[in-house]
């Protein structure tokens, strides 16, 4: 309990400083990297309730983002429903895709389970690719409306901005009740020894469908987001390599932390950005980071700085 | 006999390992409130029959049933919510967690928050898990660990975890306790205030099955003992009876020419 309010301490002056930041950046790039930073976030955390908290790993996670963006599209400019009501659509069918995908995939553990989301991810793309008279096919969706709620639109950065990092919030907040409850002690159990959490009474199948679920909602959200920010969606961005991404996101903010999701997104959405030269070797730079922080900074870099910092204190104090 | 009469009653059960006779047409009951032992040497099939009577795999033949109801079928964390709580052998708390978390993960069954209840935070759930808290302490002043609730199980010494593994095992409310090998890695001190937990055990009226080596501990504390050897049930009667049983000497000792 101590620790929630803490983290509402947290909240509140991240949501402060994110306000703060919408209202005086005027720079319209620097505000789209943020609102890219935003969705990551999202992401990230979606993944890290699976992977950092459960213990799950899902190679596949893109496949979800996908999904959400997808749906959103077909159905607000093929079909011209509003997209607040493509948004419920998009988050239950990637719940639907995700407890009936994760059914028999979760009964596999370790190796297996990424093999098998990392399949998934890859069907879901060739769809995303192939099924041209729905998707676009490789050269994409166009045309996807903006959001707006009555005569307000949120068609101008800030407004998304705000709209983007409304829902982080929310979700920062959701989370981090989740893990201070029963629910989230159980996923932790799962995470630290399968057969002791059944064995103390978790039903472990049902719990990891569950945050699956969750998992795969979140995930399908941010593609809502991110359809409606950009306008247009093609297959790339929700291929293999995107699943790759989150994951990295994932483990070099920290696994099991929420601040550590914004820090890994945070990240991973600045350094392709400030790296343009090198983009031919994107995956390789990614593949040196995701190394040096595992040799290093095991628990990534949100618990790795604050173990340093109080390493120092600590010397400094004799 | 009837089966009701007993806590759990199993039911000539018989395992077999690929070409190994694991368990071989083994039958005993427990009464409630008991203490049972149940020995034999390396390889009798001790952990076998542990892992059957709590649903880690099912028998080739014959019947366990718990309060009458067989257990066939039932998952593992189903038996926990019937009421069948256990340890392990090597010890496997939740290494990540608090000690005070470890507890609260054994009352999982006896509490009831899902996922939109612990966003929403009713105040039934708020109260729900004040009660957990405090439920989790008590056990914890139960086996002695009261003052480290907050430090990480993982870094407890051997013989402590141990006692955090049975505060935990404690939590889901258990009628039978299974103890796999409880004394294993504790000292002579250790074994014995182990001894004195698993009596008051018994006195808040659950019963207790013990896998155990030692045995001191075995024959100083149960009411009953069952000894297996090569999967066979070779005896079973009162601490006394068992010591001075033949077949009980032949199977440790070797029978003598």
């Amino acid at each position: 309990m101590i620790r929630t309010d803490k983290h509402l301490i947290a909240c509140f002056v991240f949501a402060a400083a994110a306000t703060a930041t919408g209202l005086l950046v005027e720079n319209a790039y620097y505000l789209q990297v943020m609102i890219f930073i935003g969705i990551n976030t999202l992401l990230a955390l979606s993944l890290n309730m699976l992977m950092g908290y459960a213990g799950q790993i899902s190679l596949g996670h893109a496949a979800f983002y996908g999904i959400g963006a997808y749906t959103t599209a077909i159905l607000s400019t093929t079909y011209n429903i509003s997209p607040w009501l493509a948004l419920p659509a998009a988050v239950f069918t990637a719940m639907a895709i995700a407890y009936f995908v994760g059914r028999p995939t979760l009964r596999l553990t370790g190796y297996y389970l990424a093999m098998g989301t990392l399949g998934f991810g890859i069907i879901v793309n060739i769809i995303f690719r192939e099924w041209r008279s729905v998707t676009g096919g490789a050269s994409g969706f166009v045309g996807i409306p903006p959001l707006e709620i009555g005569s307000f639109a949120f068609d101008t950065d800030r407004r998304y901005f705000f709209l983007v990092w409304g829902v982080v919030l929310f979700f920062f907040i959701i989370c981090r009740r989740i893990i201070d409850s029963r629910v989230g002690r159980a996923l932790r159990a799962i995470h630290d020894g399968e057969h002791a959490a059944a064995a103390v009474g978790v039903d472990t199948a049902k719990m990891k469908l569950k945050i699956f679920v969750l998992s795969a909602a979140m995930a399908s959200l941010a593609g809502f987001l991110y359809a409606h920010q950009i306008f247009f969606i093609s297959p790339g961005t929700f291929s293999f390599l995107a699943s790759i991404r989150i994951v990295t996101m994932v483990v070099i903010g920290g696994m099991a932390s929420i601040w550590g999701s914004l820090l890994g997104a945070s990240l991973l959405t600045l350094l392709p950005e400030w790296l343009h030269a090198f983009a031919d070797y994107e995956m390789m730079i990614y593949g040196l980071v995701l190394m040096l922080v595992m040799i290093f900074l095991p628990q990534g870099l949100t618990r790795g700085i604050l173990d340093i910092y109080e390493n120092s204190r600590k010397k400094n104090d004799k | 006999m009837t089966s009701n009469a007993h806590l759990l009653a199993i039911d000539s059960i018989s395992k077999a390992f690929g070409g190994v006779q694991a368990i071989d047409t083994v039958s005993f009951a427990l009464s409630p409130e008991s203490i049972t032992g149940l020995i034999g040497p390396n390889g009798a099939g001790k952990t076998t029959l542990f892992n059957l009577v709590t649903g880690i795999f099912p028998p080739d033949s014959g019947d366990i049933r718990f309060r009458g109801e067989s257990i066939s079928g039932k998952a593992v964390h189903e038996l926990v919510g019937m009421g069948l709580g256990r340890t392990f052998q090597n010890v496997e708390l939740f290494s990540s967690m608090s000690v005070l978390e470890n507890v609260l993960v054994g009352l999982h069954t006896r509490t009831s928050c899902g996922i939109i209840g612990s966003v929403f935070r009713t105040p039934r759930l708020v109260k729900e898990e004040r009660r957990a808290r405090e439920r989790a302490l008590e056990l914890l002043d139960f086996v002695g660990l009261a003052d480290l609730a907050h430090q990480r199980s993982s870094d407890l010494p051997f013989g402590w975890q141990r006692l955090l593994e049975l505060a935990r095992a404690l939590a889901s409310k258990p009628d039978l306790l299974l103890l796999d090998e409880p004394a294993a890695g504790l000292n002579m001190g250790e074994t014995d205030t182990l001894g004195e937990l698993i009596e008051s055990i018994r006195k808040h009226g659950i019963t207790v099955l013990l896998v155990e080596h030692d045995m001191a501990l075995t024959m100083k504390t149960c009411d009953r003992i069952v000894v297996l050897d090569r999967g066979k049930k070779i005896a079973e009667g009162p601490p006394r009876t068992i010591q001075s049983d033949e077949a009980v000497m032949a199977a440790y000792l070797g029978k003598p020419k």
